[in-house]
């Protein structure tokens, strides 16, 4: 595949300051397998990336991406293939095999304890002495001399559990770099972060970079990839399927190479018929167990024929107010109106009576919430309507109806495969958020309430799903969505909300929006900033 | 994908897994008779044909059986409510106190055809309400079940020494025993069955509760897989969570499914004391509670696997009396050692083996599908 990038005409040019032609190659996989049964999650895969340079890998969910560096990271053992790093054949079985031979990995889930320092955290499982506190100090010269190299500014001595997340994703860098990492592996990096964390994110990869660290960066925002990376790998269904110079290409094109066919991002917004307000919410407050407000005084309106979209990093709110309004969750004191009728008595936490006021919910964590992986695809588009009368029969579940009315919604949201028999585990991100829209939708709800609609969705889904909710509105339907994605939030909503804290901090127009403005207003530094100016 | 037993394919998971397990189990115990001197082909035989070998041999073992499919099915209902029931024991010791009350009751006052009802529905209601506390205490206030039931197991013990010793002690005598109920109330024996039709077999304690047994394996099943209760238990077994965000709520769904299987469990009780001891005494559990975990587990919770596990416990316990009374070498406790060596294996060590089949089956779909594209 190397052989590939040439045959392309990509090559480097000679002027490149940062990946200069004759980098050696820091990685090289050759030939790459790995299936789990019969599935094939790496096929053949070849790859080299360049010491010194910004590599990124990108490709759907479900590519085989983290598979690959998995396998890198020795988590899994290769069926076939060889992995060469700085041009030696290595074999990695463990972790500790990968961090000795120089490669650090940032999971996408940090990996670390919330009530250790940030110091104990750096060098818990890389102790350099029986008492604690001999290696503590000598790590604390160590990771000094780290920081300051780098530009990476943490408090050593705070509890990481009270770090915000963008400085805990700093002390995973600083647990590599501690550890003596020159290739420095990022899964997703940028999921939980806001759009000015993320810029401080890069700042800090390209600061390593400029010190020799090579860094490979796995993503499936395109974005990102044009940013900040000098090369990228496409991969898809198991297979890398381009090597491009990040200057040479687009975003269109990886987005084609990624999904194997165009790409409309534009959506047909027609405008919608906005009705009555629909959902109403007056003064909402909850509190958390220890009284601390989770939700504060928060009052809004959805109305028919609207999208709303709630925006704001996570933890401000949003996962409460969903849970809330779908009766997960018991609030404290405020009111719902529903059509302009009061039902806050009927909200307080039941579900099912919520289900029976014609509100839907398609929760933000499918897995959590949405469906029991363990369950057929059948058994997981009746949940939440388990006890309705057309699934039942007598005392039984009547299965065939069941069966019969999974395959139509599996038919009317395109759902794959089609079968209600296959474990909902098994299938993709993408199939089991159309398999929950689809429960959801079907019932023709009045509310919908909808969570991270394309969180872990193939770009293919995304624009389903998207088309999905426009109809839905066009159809009268009042539709709240959270996202943290800024794109989608923008692309579909009429109007968005920030939170913030708890509250909500800002309103602005769909169509007013941009990217700057919404990462200010959801760090909540846009009223400061707004007070500012009137002051000067 | 990283999750593991998915891949494979169901035949393998709850059919050739559990057959190496018990395989694994037999093959160290017989390196333990080698070790004393015997031989194990000799001491499988002696197993096999004391258990299936006879008329009698064959009723103690599905007498034993029938008790074990009880306890398993307790411990599976609870378990696909993600709830480990670790007190089938205690619950099976109240459930014989509740059929032995009634029948001390009303032996003589009831209609005959009404006692094995009604004797069922208080096996049940007791072993059940032994159960309802411990799950009460995790479901409203969050005790962990495993700890409670195994205590329950302790205070029903101590509970039915007090009972039988101070209370429901025949009068006159040492033992601590009731009365022996009317004839009238005792469930026919298989071998008194056969003998109405004309067929002359073995006396053994074999007894119509086999057949209650076996209703209560198709009942289940029924209850688990195919109405919306079962439906509410497995969600809630599966993913708390998603059950709440269904409307599904799980403290009620604990108490149903530690009913349920407060109950099965008391069902020993009609076998035992209505069915054998025709009196109630102590200790008739046995340690059939906490066999029905391995049982359980070795049926993969479901009660076809159920019926298979109990049928080879039954084996292993009659056949096992049997060899110890056979080969005077191998002792009772050896006899134990084995039992416990199955347990260990098909139980404590079930998914042992998982890791090596998902090798094997991972390489032979391998072979196969690139043989298949080779010839495509």
């Amino acid at each position: 595949m190397t052989g590939t990038m040439e045959n392309d005409g990509k090559k480097r040019g000679p002027g490149d300051e940062n990946s200069p032609a004759a980098s050696p190659s820091a990685i090289k996989l050759t030939d790459i397998s790995k299936s789990f049964g019969p599935v094939r999650a790496n096929d053949s895969v070849n790859m080299e990336i360049h010491a010194g340079t910004i590599h990124g890998i990108i490709g759907e969910n479900g590519a085989g991406k983290s598979t690959l560096m998995s396998i890198l990271y020795g988590f899994y053992e290769a069926d076939r293939g060889t992995i060469e790093v700085d041009g030696k054949t290595v074999k990695i079985t463990s972790s500790q095999a990968a961090i000795s031979v120089g490669i650090g990995m940032v999971h996408q889930h940090f990996m670390l304890i919330d009530t250790f320092t940030v110091l104990e955290n750096i060098i818990l499982g890389a102790e350099t002495s029986a008492l604690l506190v001999a290696g503590l100090e000598e790590a604390r010269v160590k990771l000094q001399a780290l920081e300051d190299e780098y530009g990476l500014n943490v408090d050593l001595n705070v509890l990481t559990g009270d770090l915000p997340v963008g400085e805990q994703q700093r002390v995973e860098i600083l647990k590599a770099l501690y550890r003596d990492a020159r290739i420095l592996i990022l899964d997703e990096p940028t999921g939980v972060l806001t759009p000015q964390e993320t810029a401080q994110l890069f700042k800090i990869l390209k600061a390593l970079n400029r010190e020799g660290v090579t860094i490979v960066l796995i993503t499936h925002k395109l974005k990102e990839i044009m940013t900040i990376t000098d090369n990228v790998s496409v991969m898809r269904a198991g297979q890398m399927v381009a090597h491009r110079k990040t200057a040479n290409t687009s975003a269109e094109e990886l987005a084609e190479l990624m999904v194997g066919r165009k790409i409309i991002n534009e959506i047909e917004k027609s405008t919608g018929q906005r009705g009555q307000p629909a959902l109403k919410v007056e003064g909402l407050t909850v509190k958390s167990a220890g009284a601390v407000p989770l939700i504060d005084d928060l009052s809004f309106e959805v109305c028919a024929g609207e999208i709303v979209g709630i925006a704001g990093v996570s933890g401000n709110g949003q996962s409460e107010l969903l849970e809330v309004l779908s009766g997960i969750r018991p609030f404290d004191t405020g009111k719902i109106f529903l059509n302009g009728r009061d039902v806050s008595p009927q909200h307080l936490c039941d579900p099912k009576e919520v289900r029976g006021l014609k509100i839907a919910h398609v929760p933000e964590d499918r897995h959590r919430l949405g469906m029991v992986t363990n369950f057929s695809a059948q058994e997981s588009s009746i949940l939440g309507y388990q006890d309705a009368a057309v699934y039942n029969s007598g005392p039984f579940l009547d299965l065939p109806t069941i069966n019969r009315e999974c395959r139509r919604l599996m038919e009317g949201f395109d759902v794959r495969p089609r079968l209600p028999e296959i474990r909902s585990a098994n299938m993709s991100g993408g199939n089991q958020q159309k398999l929950i829209l689809a429960r959801e939708i079907d019932k023709g709800p009045e509310v919908l309430l909808v969570g991270q609609p394309t969180r872990g969705v193939d770009i293919g889904a995304i624009e389903f799903i998207h088309g999905q909710l426009i109809e839905l509105r066009k159809q009268g339907c009042a539709v709240l969505m959270v996202s943290v994605e800024l794109d989608e939030v923008m692309k579909l909503s009429d109007r968005i909300l920030v939170m913030f804290d708890g509250r909500i901090v800002a309103e602005v127009a769909g169509n007013k929006a941009d990217e700057k403005m919404l990462g200010l207003m959801m760090a909540n530094a846009h009223s400061q900033l707004a007070q500012a100016e009137t002051n000067a | 994908m990283s999750q593991n037993s998915s891949t494979l394919p169901r035949w393998i998971d709850i059919g050739l897994i559990p057959i190496l397990n018990v395989a694994m189990a037999l093959l160290v115990s017989g390196l333990i008779i080698l070790l004393i001197g015997e031989s194990p082909l000799e001491a499988v035989q002696i197993m096999i044909q004391g258990a299936l070998g006879y008329d009698e041999g064959i009723g103690y073992t599905l007498y034993y059986t029938t008790n074990f499919v009880f306890t398993g099915l307790a411990v599976a209902v609870a378990f696909h409510a993600g709830l480990f029931n670790i007190g089938g024991e205690g619950q099976a010791y109240i459930g014989g106190l509740g059929v032995g009350l009634f029948l001390l009751l009303a032996d003589d006052s009831l209609s005959p055809i009404l006692l094995l009802p009604v004797g069922i529905i208080a096996a049940g209601l007791f072993g059940a309400a032994w159960a309802a506390i411990p799950a009460y205490l995790q479901a409203y206030r969050g005790s962990h079940i495993v700890i409670t039931t195994i205590m329950f197991n302790f205070i029903a013990s101590a509970l039915m020494v007090y009972l039988m010793v101070n209370v429901l002690i025949k009068p006159g005598q040492m033992s601590p025993e009731s009365r022996v109920f009317l004839d009238t109330a005792h469930l026919p024996f298989a071998h008194e069955i056969f003998a109405w039709m004309g067929i002359k077999i073995a006396r053994s304690p074999l007894n119509i509760s086999i057949i209650w047994a076996a209703i209560c394996c198709i009942g289940l099943w029924l209850f688990v897989w195919r109405t919306r209760w079962g439906y509410a238990i497995r969600s809630v077994g599966f993913n708390e969570k998603a059950a709440v965000y269904a409307g599904i709520t799980p403290a009620k769904t604990i108490m149903l499914a530690m009913f349920i299987s407060g109950a099965l469990a008391g069902f020993v009780g009609v076998n035992e004391i209505m069915g054998v001891h025709h009196k109630l005494l102590l200790n008739y559990t046995a340690g059939y509670g906490f066999t029905g975990i391995a049982v359980s587990l070795m049926g993969r919770n479901h009660p076809f696997g159920i019926i298979l596990a109990s049928l080879l416990f039954g084996v292993l316990y009659q056949g096992g009396a049997e060899l110890a009374f056979e080969v005077p070498t191998i002792t009772r406790e050896l006899v134990v050692v084995i039992q416990g060596l199955v347990i260990l294996f098909s139980g404590a060590l079930a998914y042992m083996s998982t890791p090596w089949i998902e090798w094997a089956y991972g390489a032979l779909s391998r072979r196969q599908s690139s043989a298949g594209q080779g010839e495509g």
